[in-house]
């Protein structure tokens, strides 16, 4: 399945606006899940099945959504922010998302803000024009 | 006690699908004021229905070894009252299931004609995503189960076995 990256952005958008039960208007790349979208945690699984069932493909949980296991080390997080290596696992596990603004100050509040639309957009769109 | 919202099991298909019966009486004492003169089943005891019905079909299919929990309505929608004296087919199908969660979807139908959709999502708790710990005990199957997949399993041949359910 060959689609253009806006035709991307549109299904996902279809999806995020069944899921979290928001307006069109709402979903900008720019905008992520938790704080500007009201997405809880099990919003996550449902967006998860409901990208495999559009874009017909399979998404490990973990390669989406991967903050999670890193929030359960001491090594990976110190005084509520993460470590070099903390960082250096995050580079690995997310590597569609920017994260050079979530560097300077990486607190593990803010890592609900690295959940964008346009990280689910880049996920999807390298999972399918890549095979 | 456990609440039981649905009155027995008429076809499971492990892991894929059942179907639940739910006869609906006046003698159900909130239909006396829902509404009086004019007594329908509630919408939110319709989705209860529902999440009975697929919340054993996903626990059946991990062999009710997780805590099954309702997690989210993904959507609920009625197309006609269900009245006292109707008895209504509850049709549910696992459309995903992973280790974490399943996701399920609906149909209400009564004599052929659709009532409801409903569709939900399951957490299994202990596989939380905080690591929150709850008690060993499976609060969620208990064996009050036994009775509504008992005639379904004589007549069919499904794939649970006795005792599964006391984990």
């Amino acid at each position: 399945m060959v689609m253009s990256r806006d035709e991307v952005f549109e299904k996902v958008k279809d999806v995020l606006v069944d899921a979290l039960s928001v307006d069109d208007d709402e979903i900008k790349p720019e905008a992520t899940l938790m704080r500007d979208l009201g997405a809880e945690s099990i919003d996550f699984l449902d967006i998860v099945f409901r990208l495999e069932k559009a874009f017909e493909i399979k998404v490990p949980r973990e390669e989406l959504f991967p903050a999670e296991n890193i929030l359960n080390s001491s090594e990976l997080v110190s005084d509520g922010k993460l470590t070099e290596k903390g960082l250096a696992e995050l580079r690995e596990r997310l590597p569609h998302t920017d994260l050079t603004e979530f560097e300077k100050d990486p607190d593990v509040n803010k890592l609900a803000d690295l959940f964008t639309v346009e990280a689910i957009v880049n996920f999807v769109d390298n999972k399918i024009n890549a095979n | 006690m456990r609440w039981i919202w649905i009155d027995k099991f008429i076809e499971f298909r492990s892991g894929e699908s059942a179907v639940a019966v739910k006869n609906v009486t006046l003698a159900e004492e909130h239909l006396h004021d829902h509404f009086p003169g004019f007594p329908v089943m509630p919408e939110t005891l319709c989705i209860e229905a529902m999440a009975q019905t697929a919340g054993i079909l996903v626990g059946e299919a991990k062999n009710f070894e997780e805590k099954v929990i309702l997690a989210k309505i993904k959507k609920a929608v009625f197309f006609d009252y269900v009245k006292p004296g109707d008895t209504i087919e509850l049709h549910a199908k696992i459309d995903s299931i992973t280790p974490e969660a399943a996701g399920t979807s609906g149909k209400i139908i009564r004599s052929d004609k659709l009532i409801a959709e409903i569709d939900l999502m399951f957490s299994h708790i202990d596989q939380n995503l905080a690591g929150k710990k709850f008690p060993k005990e499976n609060f969620v199957f208990t064996g009050t189960l036994e009775s509504l997949l008992r005639d379904v399993l004589l007549s069919s041949a499904s794939s649970i076995k006795e005792g599964k359910e006391q984990h």
